[in-house]
């Protein structure tokens, strides 16, 4: 049985753009201000790099085909590129590649990358693409919200909780997420609301209203990663690890048999638990110090407090509404406003998430830096809740 | 070659004498007949009131008419769904092992090339092993085409359907409707058999409408029920009758579509047939169905009728089909159908010009999604999607849909076992549910969710036919055959099965 990835690699440096609507920037910009700011963090010349995984989801015809566009735009000196997609977890997709890279011993420094270029389609929402292969002669082309309002409806009935307390819950989902944001500088939705705004606001897919989707961005984030012993050798002194990097993909199980309820992300439990063993974690609701999850809509994020193992089943809208994930409670939750206010680039979530742990970890966070924190967890999803990606990370300081 | 032509021009000389010849009838078998018949009417029922009323500025005599609904096909129906689900309705009732034939008649079928019948073969699951054909070109397409299923001997089903897109504020905006009828014939217990028939073929232009178009052009309304109606079709009955040995005071069932009102009502009284044998040409109900409404009076007659009671049936259009039928003692449980109840009225008037295309709305960039249709992708995936076939493992029972390779069972996971398994009759239930206003659909919101069938099969469906309110989970479903996507770059659609909610009267 292999040992697993716990500490035998480091974050050498991280970056993140300022997520939204960059109306005046390419891919190209994107990917260069993540990057300019991680190889500055990392201290290191860019031809220290010797390996780097670009990610990109959805806009692959307006990033770029292949690793191209990521070796074009940083001018890096014929290295191996390979790009990535995992849908909206590609970030850490891109993150896996160059940590397994260096744990491999194959290089000593890798960078991942990931971006997306989402406000050129002229209408809000994701983009929609020819359709008129297999799966389209049956699926039902519903959007994302759609297919996550799925989770409502199965929760509600198999908890049996009203449609209102459960609207409620998510409410408070979305307001603690843009109260968070409002501190966190380079968030795409900064904007405070208020529990009122989330239940009056335009229906998108039932029960999900405005307030309970995340934002559509345009943005990159980046992290270049070393082996610990490389990292202490350049001059760092508190050296990030990451503990545990698993990623789970539905088989077909939750869509066609009859195991799944319908108001859980399956793969998120089961990549949890490997996730959590991998970094030696036996009790997270009490080792972890914050997280970072797919708030992609404000019910995912609900129930993904239990799929993680951080609610008890039922009990996840009890919790929120007792503010366990605020800002100032037992595990914050999306500090930095998460998807839903810091914006959602598809390709640069993953890493975006891993960016807040890092910085968090390090006392960087400013106005919204926590106390103590040893360790956090990221949790990025790809696809709908019946058939999807789920990619967890989990981050911390080495020998934490 | 020289003779067939001769023949061509000697008999040109004599049409009057062709006009009264009595077809010899075969004697008749007792034992081959109507076996089944189906009807389907849209659920939704525009309300005629309404649509006059946004006339009245410049047409304030359609007034008249504007009492009751008349059907009007959702924007996921045409007239190859709704003959999908008569079909369907056709099928429950009588199901002959050896059906080798299927006729599809309409005037507004979606494809001039591409078999409309071969869709709707896969839907119905008949056997691919059958002569299929779609019948056109007048008001007499399923008339006539009952009439050679019967005439020919062997098990058949035809069905008429229609869906017209009139001129707006015409009068057959009005008294047109959408729907579909289907009759099987067979032998076996039949409820109905011919005993005699006659046509004529005439050039009459009450109406006509254009190849490609929409919307009819008519003549002086006077003029087609006098030089129309009364003088073509009285010798055609004539001749129909004297061929079944029937008297017209004898007809207990007069079946006949009035697209004019009480048309009919003025032919029994030409003819001599009783008054209360006049069957309702249902216009407060649906409106005249075109090709389809013979057979849709005839399947409402044939659910009321008693046994041994004689029917005539006769449709007008480029002159005349008359069949007299006779009702067996065996009969069709059940009174009026139950898709003549139900219905939902809709007093939109702009929705139904957005749903016949009459008007173009702002359906925003989310509308530009391009549904080029993979007709490779389509042709191998044909059973999965119009025939809504899953797959079940013969190893463990797990129904899969679509059916795959390997078994999804974890405690399985055969490979290769699985076997055809249809959806389309099996109970369901939502599982769970939204009403999306993101994605673009022709009536929004759109509504999809999980559906678990009786087998434990989980699909991810679209609801269709639903109101929002009547999502909940656990909810029972019904499936449909619906138009799945409009290509209007390609003039291409494409279909398949929806889930919706399953009502107490069955129907609509």
């Amino acid at each position: 049985m292999a040992a697993g990835i716990r500490d035998r690699v480091a974050i050498l440096g991280m970056g993140c753009s300022r997520f939204g609507e960059r109306w005046s920037d390419n891919a190209e910009d994107l990917m260069l201000e993540a990057f300019n700011e991680a190889l500055g963090d990392a201290g290191i010349e860019k031809s220290q790099i010797e390996a780097a995984w670009l990610g990109v989801c959805l806009e692959e015809n307006n990033v770029g085909k292949t690793s191209g566009p990521l070796a074009q735009g940083l001018r890096l000196p014929y290295i191996a590129v390979s790009r990535v997609e995992n849908a909206c977890a590609t970030g850490t997709e891109a993150l896996r590649g160059a940590v397994y890279a260096v744990a491999s011993g194959a290089c000593d420094i890798a960078l991942a990358l990931g971006v997306e270029k989402l406000k050129d389609t002229g209408y809000g929402g994701l983009p929609s693409r020819t359709r008129g292969v297999v799966p389209d002669l049956w699926q039902p082309n519903g959007s994302a919200p759609g297919a996550f309002a799925q989770l409502a409806a199965a929760y509600q009935a198999k908890y049996g909780i009203k449609a209102e307390d459960l609207k409620r819950a998510m409410a408070h989902v979305s307001v603690k997420s843009h109260d968070n944001a409002a501190r966190s500088p380079k968030a795409h939705l900064r904007n405070k609301i208020t529990i009122e705004d989330v239940l009056k606001a335009q229906m998108i897919a039932e029960p999900l209203g405005l307030y309970d989707c995340c934002g559509v961005s345009d943005g990159a984030a980046c992290a270049i990663v070393t082996t610990p012993e490389i990292a202490k050798a350049l001059g760092k002194k508190d050296v990030i690890t990451v503990k545990a990097l698993q990623l789970a993909v539905s088989n077909g199980e939750e869509a066609q048999f009859n195991n799944w309820d319908g108001a859980s992300i399956k793969t998120a439990e089961v990549a949890s638990v490997r996730a959590y063993k991998e970094a030696g974690i036996t009790n997270p609701r009490e080792a972890l110090d914050l997280i970072e999850v797919h708030d992609c809509f404000s019910v995912t994020e609900l129930v993904l407090m239990e799929n993680l193992g951080l609610s008890d089943p039922g009990r996840a809208p009890f919790d929120i509404l007792d503010g366990r994930y605020d800002a100032d409670g037992a595990i914050p939750c999306q500090i930095d406003g998460g998807l839903k206010c810091f914006g959602h680039p598809i390709g640069a979530s993953g890493l975006r998430m891993v960016y807040e742990i890092y910085t968090q970890l390090l006392g960087r966070a400013g106005e919204r830096q926590l106390k103590d924190v040893d360790i956090g967890l990221t949790q990025n999803l790809g696809g709908h809740p019946h058939q999807n990606v789920c990619a967890i990370s989990i981050i911390g300081r080495l020998g934490a | 070659m020289q003779s067939g032509r001769t023949a061509v021009m000697c008999a040109f000389p004599f049409p009057l004498l062709e006009r009264t010849k009595v077809l010899p009838m075969s004697t008749p078998k007792e034992n081959f007949g109507i076996l089944g018949v189906g009807a389907y009417l849209p659920r939704l029922r525009l309300d005629r009131a309404t649509v006059a009323a946004n006339h009245k500025w410049m047409a304030p005599g359609l007034k008249g008419l504007a009492k009751g609904t008349r059907t009007m096909a959702n924007w996921d129906e045409d007239a190859l769904t709704m003959a999908v689900e008569a079909g369907r309705a056709a099928l429950t009732q009588a199901r002959p092992g050896d059906i080798a034939a299927l006729t599809v008649a309409s005037t507004t079928l979606p494809f001039d090339d591409r078999l409309n019948a071969s869709v709707v073969c896969s839907a119905l699951a008949l056997s691919h092993q059958i002569n299929a054909m779609d019948a056109s070109g007048g008001m007499r397409a399923g008339s006539s085409a009952l009439l050679r299923a019967l005439q020919a001997g062997q098990s058949a089903v035809v069905i008429g359907t229609e869906r017209r897109i009139p001129t707006p504020a015409s009068t057959t905006e009005l008294s047109y409707g959408d729907g579909a009828a289907a009759v099987v014939v067979g032998s076996g217990e039949p409820v109905a058999v011919l005993r005699g028939a006659a046509s004529a073929a005439e050039d009459f232009i009450d109406h006509f409408r254009e190849a490609g178009h929409d919307g009819d052009y008519g003549w002086e309304e006077r003029w087609v029920r006098e030089e129309g109606y009364g003088k073509i079709i009285p010798p055609v009955v004539k001749r129909a009758l004297e061929a079944a040995g029937v008297k017209a005071e004898e007809i207990d069932h007069f079946v006949m579509p009035a697209p004019l009102q009480k048309v009919n009502q003025v032919v029994a009284k030409k003819l001599g047939i009783r008054p209360e044998a006049v069957a309702d040409a249902l216009f407060e109900v649906c409106g005249d169905t075109g090709v389809a409404h013979p057979l849709l009076m005839l399947a409402k007659t044939l659910a009321v009728a008693g046994p041994g009671q004689t029917i005539l049936l006769v449709q007008f259009g480029g002159g005349c089909d008359a069949l007299v039928l006779q009702t067996t003692a065996k009969q069709i449980a059940g009174g009026d159908p139950a898709w003549l109840g139900g219905g939902r009225t809709e007093t939109n008037y702009l929705k139904y010009l957005s749903f016949t295309g009459q008007i173009d709305l702002e359906w925003g960039m989310r509308a530009e999604m391009d549904n080029k249709t993979a007709l490779s992708a389509a042709w191998r995936s044909e059973a999965m999607v119009q025939g809504f076939v899953a797959g079940r493992c013969s190893k463990c029972g797990t129904v899969h849909y679509p059916s795959s390779r390997i078994c999804v069972n974890p405690a399985c996971g055969a490979t290769d076992t699985q076997q055809p398994h249809r959806l389309t009759d099996e109970p369901a239930k939502i599982r769970s549910y939204t009403c999306d206003w993101l994605s673009y659909k022709q009536c929004p919101p759109f509504m999809f969710g999980h559906v678990e069938f009786e087998t434990q099969a989980r699909v991810l469906m679209e609801f269709t036919d639903c109101d929002p309110g009547e999502l909940a989970v656990g909810n029972p479903l019904a499936m449909t055959f619906r138009i799945k996507e409009v290509d209007p770059l390609r003039g291409f659609r494409r279909y398949c099965w929806k889930a919706k909610a399953l009502r107490q009267n069955g129907g609509a």
